[in-house]
């Protein structure tokens, strides 16, 4: 370790937990090895070698910072490497891993839940049991509710798994009754929920069509996320799962009050609609909803962020999170700039440990 | 200078004068714009109706909160539906408040965004006769928005031209949930024209784009339908600026109603920061979005964001800039703002005063 890199490691308190990291795609011959014989030739037979989404094009500059791509320039990553980068470079002991492969792309639900189980399989064997500081999300197959609950209840007996993911768009809002099964298997074992950038593409990623940019398109993240708040909270999911935690994760943090207010002028006239929203949805997502600190889109004026955290109105809501490999920030400012240290401790020890409370489990 | 209710300095506060935005002029049904129709189109409408993109014929997927979406004292004594009566109109708002002038926007059943270009065309230009008709005739503190049938761009400058430089109309109106973002080639004719005829654009939420409402798929409730369209303008702003619109029509004013506020300053930091890390995408766009923004758009007040600590709405205020924001009352709907409540005393009276009247005397001024 050089000087530099020992300076670095002071960025985080001791303890610090990384909520969003990702590991490779997997090409489809890397799962080969997790699948049964007949989607092995299935697959081979239809030409289909990999599931990457137009959400992060390989060559795009969001897609992976210049010093961390590969010494080809593409994305392949190790666990040593991946960690050295997103757990010891900031003196984080533990990062959860998302991955985004696009399995929730596919129609065909039977070889949507071949291809998530093998996914699961291939990261716990080739990613968690390969470095002691990670941990990983659950990607349930959600073209078939029953199925992605057997997912869940299958991978959630490796406590190792400590969230089940979802994209942040699927084919209906996260408030409808199908998605209800999944969150009470995941309320059954203790596991948040992570809504993820990147959709599933079944819809056009705005309500007004498909945008001609990626910059649009990663724009409308937050975007997506307002849609779902506006659906989980106003379908009843939090009252039908008291002990249910959503994470929003790599979608800015900056849009929250402001959709609060609206959504919550609303709910003072229309609460008639919804009776089952029985308290302001300013309280029911302070209580139930958390949000990683990857992005956070925020102007040069230094100004802006205490009066958004004043906003915001609670310390319990960020994760710390570096979305390695994106390119978020560049050098060690994982963090905004002018956070009280105490409140750095909150984002990246504290409020990870509430939110995910496998994480306070010592495996070895 | 803190103001107190019934004080002398209050009063003044009031009786300011008001330029109101958004006020709904109503058609009792679309056979109201017969008399405005040509034989063709009267026979077409009889026998086919007004088809959209959506299902029903007649009524929301998403049921509104009140009847016709209105205040319950709005119904005219003598029949018609809320904003039909030129005279309680009078009495219930512009004389009320004793309005300089205000901005109709005519929303259902005018023809934007129904199915069939030309018939689009048609009804759009019997609605434009209907205005000035039935309403700038005898009131003229009630300016005219030229509707167009916005899916087809051509069509809809015509309809533009037909109409510029006739200073009874305020502005180009279209519906919010177009059927593709708004900053696509496809709709840079009525930029064009708009641009031409010196006209601000005003973009009021709702409409049918015939794709779900939001980008994950279709909600249960009209509260969020209500609460989506801030997203949706939020995708409509970001295709304006990354498509180039504001670079090729600079004159371009933007005018969005009824689709909040405060949610501007978190959209425009967001898309300088991937502007800044993804710009070889954009290479036509020259500045940061967050100055195309300041410059081309004004926000209406209607429905006014509101958090519990009133200091948080002067804090995006500050952020979006003052001379940004205009009032709007949404008359007569039922989630209708009083100017003389809406707007909190901690914005301070030379704001309120801004807000109330300059911005939009600004805005509108040419015109109006």
């Amino acid at each position: 370790m050089t000087v530099l890199e020992q300076a670095a490691a002071a960025v985080l308190p001791a303890g610090s937990v990384n909520c969003d990291i990702h590991h490779p795609n997997p090409t489809m011959r890397e799962l080969m090895p997790f699948m049964d014989d007949v989607w092995r030739d299935l697959i081979a037979a239809r030409g289909i070698t990999q599931l990457d989404s137009i959400a992060y094009p390989g060559n795009a500059p969001l897609s992976c910072r210049p010093d961390w791509r590969d010494p080809a320039g593409g994305l392949s990553a190790t666990p040593e490497r991946l960690a050295a980068e997103a757990l010891d470079r900031l003196g984080a002991r533990l990062g959860i891993l998302n991955n985004l492969c696009g399995v929730h792309m596919f129609y065909d639900s039977y070889m949507a839940v071949a291809v998530t189980r093998a996914l699961n399989d291939w990261t716990r064997v080739e990613w968690l049991d390969r470095h002691d500081g990670l941990r990983a999300s659950i990607v349930p197959p959600l073209q078939d509710i029953g199925a992605a609950v057997a997912e869940v209840d299958r991978c959630a007996a490796d406590r190792r798994f400590v969230q089940v993911l979802l994209p942040s768009a699927a084919h209906q809002p996260y408030g409808h009754r199908v998605y209800w099964p999944l969150y009470r298997a995941a309320a059954r074992h203790g596991l948040p929920i992570g809504i993820h950038a990147g959709s599933a593409y079944h819809h056009p990623v705005t309500s007004l069509g498909w945008p001609n940019t990626m910059i649009e398109d990663y724009a409308a993240q937050s975007q997506i996320m307002q849609t779902q708040l506006a659906s989980l909270v106003s379908e009843g999911v939090f009252a039908e799962f008291p002990s249910l935690k959503v994470v929003l994760i790599e979608s800015g943090v900056s849009w929250l009050p402001a959709f609060l207010w609206r959504f919550g002028k609303f709910w003072k006239g229309l609460r008639f609609e919804t009776p089952w929203v029985d308290r302001s949805p300013t309280e029911i997502v302070r209580d139930h909803v958390r949000l990683t600190t990857q992005p956070f889109d925020l102007p040069d004026d230094p100004g802006v962020l205490p009066r958004l955290l004043d906003q915001i109105g609670s310390d319990e809501m960020l994760l710390f999170s570096s979305d390695y490999p994106h390119w978020q920030f560049d050098g060690d400012a994982v963090l905004p700039s002018g956070l009280d240290p105490a409140l750095v401790r909150r984002i990246a020890v504290d409020n990870p440990l509430a939110t995910y409370p496998r994480l306070m489990e010592r495996h070895s | 200078m803190t103001i107190h209710a019934g004080s002398p300095t209050a009063e003044a506060a009031v009786s300011q004068k008001i330029i109101d935005c958004d006020i709904h002029p109503k058609l009792s049904s679309a056979n109201d714009l017969m008399p405005f129709l040509s034989q063709r189109w009267q026979d077409h409408l009889k026998t086919y109706g007004l088809r959209y993109r959506m299902g029903y014929q007649d009524g929301n997927p998403y049921p509104k909160a009140a009847p016709a979406s209105s205040r319950r004292d709005t119904w005219p004594a003598g029949g018609g539906l809320p904003g039909s009566d030129v005279g309680l109109l009078q009495s219930q708002l512009l004389d009320l408040y004793d309005m300089e002038f205000g901005i109709m926007n005519p929303l259902w059943p005018t023809g934007q965004g129904v199915l069939g270009d030309e018939f689009s065309a048609a009804l759009c230009r019997a609605t434009n006769l209907w205005q000035l008709d039935l309403y700038n005739a005898p009131e003229p503190r009630l300016k005219c928005s030229i509707c167009v049938p916005y899916e087809n761009g051509e069509l809809a400058r015509d309809e533009i031209r037909h109409y510029a430089g006739d200073r009874r109309f305020a502005q180009v109106l279209l519906l919010s949930r177009t059927a593709e973002l708004l900053g696509q080639r496809r709709y840079w004719p009525i930029f064009e024209a708009a641009q031409e005829a010196r006209l601000p654009v005003g973009i009021h939420v709702f409409g049918y784009s015939g794709q779900a409402i939001s980008a994950a798929g279709w909600p249960s409730y009209y509260i969020e339908e209500m609460t989506e369209h801030a997203p949706s303008a939020q995708a409509m702003l970001a295709s304006m600026v990354f498509e180039g619109l504001f670079e090729r029509y600079p004159g371009t004013r933007i005018v969005l109603l009824e689709a909040g506020l405060a949610w501007m300053p978190a959209l425009a930091w967001r898309l300088d920061r991937l502007w800044a890390r993804m710009r070889d995408e954009v290479p036509h766009v020259k500045r940061p979005p967050s100055e195309y923004l300041r410059q081309h758009v004004w926000l209406a007040t209607q429905p006014m964001e509101e958090p519990d600590n009133k200091r948080h709405l002067v804090d995006v205020l500050d952020w979006i800039g003052h001379d940004r924001v205009v009032f709007s009352s949404d008359y007569p709907h039922w989630d209708f703002d009083d100017p003389r409540h809406a707007l909190p005393p901690h914005i301070g009276p030379e704001l309120k005063r801004a807000i109330l009247h300059d911005n939009a005397a600004a805005l509108y001024g040419a015109t109006g």
